[in-house]
């Protein structure tokens, strides 16, 4: 973990409401896919958590959904303007257990954190299917990004403006796969639960204090005791999740 | 040269910045970011007899210049604290630290306390009367000036460290309740807690912790904070640590002219890790422009304005 000065490269919008943000600064800390970052934002008390999408150099890759105060002042920012970050927060992706053709699964703005990991599996040799799941046409990201990658990609949107009409789940089955990673709302993580019939890792968001396992703010149960989402999570092993003591 | 040193209870601190309790862990997770050497002490996070896990989540919430928490007193329990979070610390700070101890009856209070005398790293012990997220327990005893002094006898009685009992903001007269503690034994007097708040989500119309209220604390508390700090150290004879809002070497200063005789600092140090580090470096600049001397001379030094 790191606090330090970021300066904005980038900041422009993605797709709908998502926006991208490059930023340039000491990215030592940050050492697996599916850790975040904790942004300083002039006016608001509590940082702000962004999983990072990629990292290269010092060279930080941030996508986000502008859904309140916090991240409207970002989407305002400029290039040149300054940040705070405390970055290299969380446990991350573990890739070990891989596999041969591991599934990526990300529905909407739980997308981002899926790049880095992708862009690392790739680099492993492994052969990467990623499923994209979004509501409609307007908001589907990052499509040719994971394809540049050498990725298989399938999207799905609710309402069959783009891609496979439904939900991630529609896309999962039938396919092979050794193992799967996601991130996306809780309701498609649930569903990717009871779909995948291999191991895997979930990445969850909760509503954090500090971000980085002072405060007992995100704390969670689980198979192997109580974790801080900050800390211990963001990513959980599917063995390890207990969903009936989620909200 | 700016001396910061100051006492607590009879305890020399280098300077009056602690971190408060239920903000800094166990305050080994801290020296990930900094040396804490240089605190003035730590208090710990609240400790039970038995482990708990606190309230579901969420747990926290947004609010102008400020957070609400419902934490619960998360904590491993008085043993594991003793056994295993203790000697983490005692590997990376050196001085006397706070326990905060806290309880559902009389009898947790008496068995945490008693459980933390043979610790020699515990220098006071911290006794919460006044969480605001738990049932049943916690706050009710700082809410009644009875039942702050029967807590405050039994922890007395269970411990030789010295006693400071943690007050409540949420109460009528914080003054009785403090004058309570001190005519039951208590050495010292450590305020506020939080305030109790909530924040409703428009979109679910849901409160948004899961405990329907939690714990305001920030900035946004820290003028009520120098109200009851003031009013309460010109009411008893015993050293009050002022907490509420504190985030500057500026704050403390003004915490300490209320009457505080140390300080603590809370929610500043979950935006920015290092708060603590960075006040206790400032404040030497800081005297120096209000030409302060010595910390240990301005405990109490405001100056009110007489009634007209």
């Amino acid at each position: 973990m790191k606090q330090g000065v970021f300066e904005i490269v980038e900041n422009k919008k993605e797709a709908g409401t998502v926006w991208k943000m490059r930023l340039v600064g000491d990215t030592s800390a940050i050492t697996a896919p599916g850790q975040f970052v904790n942004i300083r934002i002039d006016g608001q008390f509590l940082r702000r958590p962004l999983s990072v999408c990629d990292v290269e150099g010092g060279e930080l890759t941030l996508l986000y959904k502008v859904v309140g105060k916090g991240t409207a002042a970002m989407a305002a920012m400029r290039t040149g303007e300054k940040l705070d970050l405390l970055t290299g927060l969380g446990n991350g992706y573990d890739t070990a257990p891989a596999g041969e053709n591991p599934l990526l699964i990300g529905g909407g703005v739980g997308v981002p954190p899926l790049y880095l990991l992708c862009r690392r599996l790739i680099a492993a040799g492994k052969q990467v299917t990623v499923i994209l799941g979004f509501n409609t046409r307007d908001e589907v990201f990052y499509e040719q990004a994971f394809s540049a990658l050498g990725a298989r990609v399938l999207v799905t949107t609710v309402d069959g403006s783009y891609g496979q009409k439904g939900f991630v789940t529609d896309a999962l089955a039938g396919l092979a796969y050794s193992y799967f990673y996601t991130c996306g709302p809780e309701p498609m993580l649930k569903a990717v639960y009871r779909a995948a019939t291999t191991g895997g890792q979930f990445s969850f968001e909760e509503r954090m204090g500090c971000g980085f396992g002072a405060c007992m703010g995100c704390s969670c149960r689980t198979v192997t005791g109580y974790k801080r989402i900050c800390r211990e999570g963001p990513v959980l092993k599917k063995e390890e999740i207990l969903w009936q003591t989620r909200a | 040269m700016a001396d910061t040193r100051v006492t607590l209870c009879g305890i020399g601190l280098d300077n009056p910045v602690i971190p408060a309790s239920g903000t800094f862990g166990f305050g080994y997770e801290f020296a990930e970011w900094y040396d804490i050497e240089c605190l003035g002490s730590i208090a710990l996070k609240g400790t039970t007899p038995e482990p708990r896990f606190g309230n579901e989540p969420p747990r926290i919430a947004e609010t102008p210049a400020g957070m609400i928490n419902a934490v619960g007193l998360q904590n491993p329990g008085v043993r594991r604290v003793i056994e295993q979070e203790l000697p983490k610390l005692a590997r990376c700070y050196h001085k006397p630290v706070i326990a905060n101890i806290s309880g559902f009856s009389i009898e947790d209070y008496e068995k945490t306390a008693a459980a933390f005398d043979g610790a020699a790293q515990v220098g006071w012990l911290e006794v919460n009367i006044s969480c605001p997220n738990v049932h049943g327990g916690g706050m009710s005893f700082g809410t009644s000036p009875e039942q702050a002094a029967a807590v405050t006898r039994a922890v007395r009685a269970a411990t030789k460290k010295p006693v400071i009992v943690k007050l409540s903001p949420n109460v009528t007269d914080i003054v009785a309740i403090a004058r309570a503690c001190e005519a039951a034994g208590a050495d010292g007097l450590a305020l506020i807690n939080t305030l109790l708040g909530m924040r409703i989500d428009l979109k679910t119309r849901r409160p948004v912790v899961r405990n329907n209220m939690g714990g305001l604390s920030g900035p946004a508390v820290l003028p009520v904070a120098l109200r009851m700090v003031y009013q309460v150290s010109h009411a008893v004879g015993i050293p009050v640590v002022g907490m509420g809002g504190v985030t500057t070497a500026e704050d403390v200063i003004e915490m300490m002219l209320a009457g505080a005789t140390a300080v603590e600092v809370g929610a500043a140090n979950l935006i920015n890790p290092c708060a603590c580090r960075d006040i206790i470096n400032d404040l030497p600049r800081v005297m120096e422009t209000y030409r302060i001397d010595a910390l240990g001379d301005i405990i109490k030094g405001v100056k009110p304005w007489e009634k007209t």
